[in-house]
C-alpha cells in the first residue's frame, strides 16, 4: 500500500536561512506519525510548507498527487488539514459559524453530518455554539480548531502541538480523540514538544533537530532509544550522551 | 434660523447621509477583506450615474467599452496565472466570464443606447456595466498584488483611481449630466416636502443594508467573506479562496457606488470628477468607524451628511472644509485611545 502522505528530500528556507534540510517523511493510511523536537527545531515550518503556506522545494505527494502546483485551497480541497500552532479561529464569531466555514469546499448535505460528528467528538462544542469562538477557553479553542479542520472531512489531519499551554487533563482529553480519529480512518500527523504522549499514541515517530530527522522509526523504538529518552523524555539512562 | 430651515437641512442631510452610508459600508468592507482602501469608489459612483444618465438621454457610454477592454486584460492576467497548469476548461470559463459577458452587455448597451430605453433597463444596465469594471479592476490591479503591505496596495488604489478619472473625461466629456427621477412625483408632509426621489434613496439604503446584514449573517458566502476578514490564514485552511472573498467585495462595493451615483444624479448634476469628493466623505465616515465598524460607519456617515447640509447653508464656502475637518478631533481622539495600529502581519 502507498503512503499517504509521502514528503522526499524537502528543503524549507526563510530567506537565506534554511529552516528545513533535506527531510523525508511518509505517513501511512490510518496511522498516527508524529514530529517530536525541541523549541525551533523546524517542526511548525515543515507542516506550514506541507500545507503550502511556505514554499518547499523538493517532492510532496499526498493521495496520489504532486502538491507542488497546488495552493492552500486546492490542499484543503483534497482532503489535507491542519490545525496550526495558533489556531487561527474566526474569533468574532460563534461556534457553529466556525464550524460550518470548516466545510466550505464540502457539499451542504454532507456538512450537517460532518457537525453532528464533530459535536458527538466534541460534546463541549455543541454546548457553546452559539458562544463567540474568541470567548472559549484554551482547550475549546483547541477543539474547534480541530472541529473546524474536521469539517473539511481530510484523509490526513496535520495537528501542530495541540497540547500547547492546555491543562493536563485536557491534553490526555485531545490525545484520546486523536487516537479515536485514527480508529475512523483519518490519518494523523502531530507535531508535538510533548514528547511522551505523542509518542505513546503514534505509529511511527521522526525526530527533528536543527531542521534535520536524526532519528526516525517506530514509535515504540524511539521512545526506547535512550538519546530520546534523555533529551525529550526526561529520563537518564546510564551513559546516555545529552546533548 | 427657523424650524422650517432647520427641519429642511436636516432633511437634505439624511438624504445625502444616506449615501455617504453606503459608501462608507463599501469601503469598510472592501478594506476588513481585502486591505485595499478603495479610492476608486468615488469613480464607481460617477460611473454609475453618468452611465445611467447618457443610456437616458440615449447617449453610448464609453463604460461599456471600458467594461470589454478590462475583460480582456482580466483574461490576459487569467492566462498568465495559470500558465503553468493551463486546461481547456479553466481557459473556457475565463472566455465566459471576462470577454462573452461583458460583449454580450455591450452589444445590449450598443442596442439601447440607440433607442432612449425605460429607466429600468437603464439601471440595470449601469448597474451590470460599473460591476464587471469593478471585478475586472480587482482581478487586474488589486489581486496581483495581495500579498502585499496596506501602503502598496493604497498606492495601487490611487493609480486606479487617477485612471478611472481620466478615462471618465474621456467617455463623459467636462460637461455635467443630470439623469432622469427613478421615482417622479412628491407629497408634503407638514412642512417637508417628499420627492421620490428622496423616498428612492432611504428605500435602497435601508433595503442595502438590511441585505447585506441578512447576506453576512446568514448565508456561507456571507460568513465566509467576514472569515477573510477576521482572519485570513483561518479563511484560507479553511478552503476559502481570499480572491473570491476579494471578487465578493469588490462586486458589492462596484454595485454599491454605481447605485449611489444613480441615486445622486437625478438630484445634482454630476461631472466626471464628482464622485471623487462624494467618496472622501463615505471614506470620512468610514474613517470615524476606524475602518471596521460597520454601524459607526452608518451614524457617522448621517452625522457627516447633516453637517454637509448645515454648513452649505451657513458657509457655503467652506462646506468640504468644515466636513473633512471633522477628521481631525477623530483622528486625535483614535490615536489617543489606541497605540498605533501594526501592519498586519500574514
Amino acid at each position: 500500500m502507498s503512503a499517504l502522505l509521502s514528503v522526499t528530500d524537502a528543503h524549507v528556507a526563510y530567506g537565506k536561512v534554511e529552516a528545513v534540510r533535506s527531510v523525508s517523511l511518509e505517513v501511512g493510511q490510518n496511522q498516527i506519525v508524529t514530529i517530536v523536537g525541541a523549541n525551533g527545531a523546524g517542526k511548525t515550518t515543515l507542516l506550514s510548507a506541507i500545507m503550502g503556506i511556505l514554499p518547499l522545494k523538493g517532492r510532496v505527494v499526498f493521495a496520489g498527487q504532486d502538491l507542488s502546483r497546488l495552493d492552500i485551497e486546492d490542499r484543503v480541497a483534497m482532503g489535507l488539514g491542519l490545525v496550526p500552532e495558533h489556531r487561527e479561529l474566526f474569533v468574532t464569531m460563534n461556534v457553529e459559524d466556525n464550524l460550518e466555514l470548516g466545510a466550505f469546499r464540502i457539499e451542504r448535505s454532507k456538512a450537517k453530518a460532518s457537525m453532528e460528528r464533530v459535536y458527538g467528538l466534541f460534546p463541549r462544542l455543541k454546548e457553546r455554539r452559539k458562544q463567540l469562538a474568541g470567548t472559549l477557553s484554551g482547550g475549546e479553542q483547541q477543539m474547534l480548531a480541530m472541529g473546524r479542520a474536521l469539517m473539511g472531512e481530510p484523509k490526513l489531519l496535520m495537528l501542530d502541538e495541540p497540547s500547547l499551554g492546555l491543562a493536563p487533563i485536557i491534553v490526555a482529553d485531545i490525545f484520546r480523540i486523536v487516537t479515536e480519529l485514527r480508529a475512523s480512518g483519518v490519518s494523523v500527523l502531530l507535531v508535538e514538544q510533548n514528547a511522551q504522549a505523542a509518542l505513546k499514541i503514534a505509529d511511527q515517530a521522526y525526530v527533528m533537530e536543527l531542521g534535520e530527522f536524526v532519528l526516525s522509526g517506530k514509535a515504540s523504538d524511539v521512545a526506547a532509544n535512550e538519546r530520546v529518552a534523555a533529551s525529550y523524555l526526561g529520563f537518564q539512562h546510564e551513559g546516555a550522551s545529552v546533548l | 434660523m427657523n424650524t422650517t430651515i432647520m427641519l429642511f437641512l436636516l432633511q437634505d442631510g439624511i438624504t445625502n447621509g444616506a449615501i455617504y452610508a453606503l459608501l462608507g459600508l463599501a469601503l469598510v468592507l472592501v478594506f476588513a477583506v481585502t486591505r485595499v482602501i478603495l479610492i476608486p469608489q468615488g469613480e464607481f459612483v460617477t460611473y454609475g450615474a453618468l452611465t445611467y444618465a447618457s443610456l437616458a438621454a440615449g447617449q453610448m457610454p464609453g463604460t461599456a467599452k471600458l467594461a470589454l477592454a478590462l475583460g480582456i486584460g482580466a483574461f490576459a492576467f487569467d492566462l498568465f496565472a495559470a500558465r503553468k497548469a493551463l486546461h481547456g476548461r479553466l481557459i473556457l470559463r475565463s472566455i465566459v466570464a471576462n470577454i462573452v459577458l461583458p460583449a454580450i452587455v455591450l452589444a445590449l448597451t450598443v442596442y439601447f443606447a440607440a433607442q432612449k430605453p425605460p429607466v429600468a433597463v437603464c439601471i440595470a444596465l449601469s448597474l451590470v456595466i460599473v460591476a464587471m469594471i469593478g471585478l475586472f479592476l480587482y482581478r487586474i490591479a488589486f489581486q496581483p498584488l495581495a500579498h502585499t503591505s496596506v501602503l502598496v496596495l493604497l498606492i495601487a488604489s490611487v493609480g486606479v483611481h487617477l485612471a478611472l478619472q481620466g478615462l471618465g473625461l474621456l467617455f463623459f466629456g467636462a460637461e455635467g449630466q443630470r439623469g432622469p427621477a427613478v421615482l417622479s412625483g412628491s407629497f408634503t408632509a407638514g412642512a417637508l416636502r417628499f420627492t421620490g426621489q428622496s423616498i428612492t434613496v432611504y428605500g435602497i439604503t435601508i433595503a442595502f443594508i438590511v441585505g447585506l446584514w441578512l447576506f453576512f449573517g446568514l448565508t456561507l458566502y456571507g460568513k465566509a467573506l467576514r472569515a477573510t476578514a477576521v482572519n485570513r490564514l483561518g479563511a484560507r485552511l479553511a478552503g476559502i479562496r481570499t480572491t473570491l472573498s476579494g471578487q465578493i467585495a469588490f462586486l458589492l462595493a462596484s454595485v454599491i457606488g454605481a447605485l449611489s451615483g444613480i441615486m445622486i444624479v437625478p438630484i445634482t448634476t454630476l461631472y466626471y470628477d464628482s464622485g471623487f469628493l462624494i467618496g472622501l466623505k463615505g471614506f470620512v465616515a468610514a474613517i470615524i468607524g476606524g475602518l471596521v465598524s460597520y454601524p459607526l460607519t452608518a451614524v457617522a456617515a448621517l452625522f457627516v451628511g447633516i453637517v454637509e447640509a448645515f454648513s452649505s447653508f451657513y458657509a457655503s464656502n467652506y462646506k468640504e472644509v468644515i466636513v473633512f475637518m471633522l477628521l481631525i478631533p477623530v483622528l486625535l481622539l483614535r490615536s489617543l485611545a489606541a497605540p498605533a495600529v501594526e501592519e498586519e502581519k500574514d
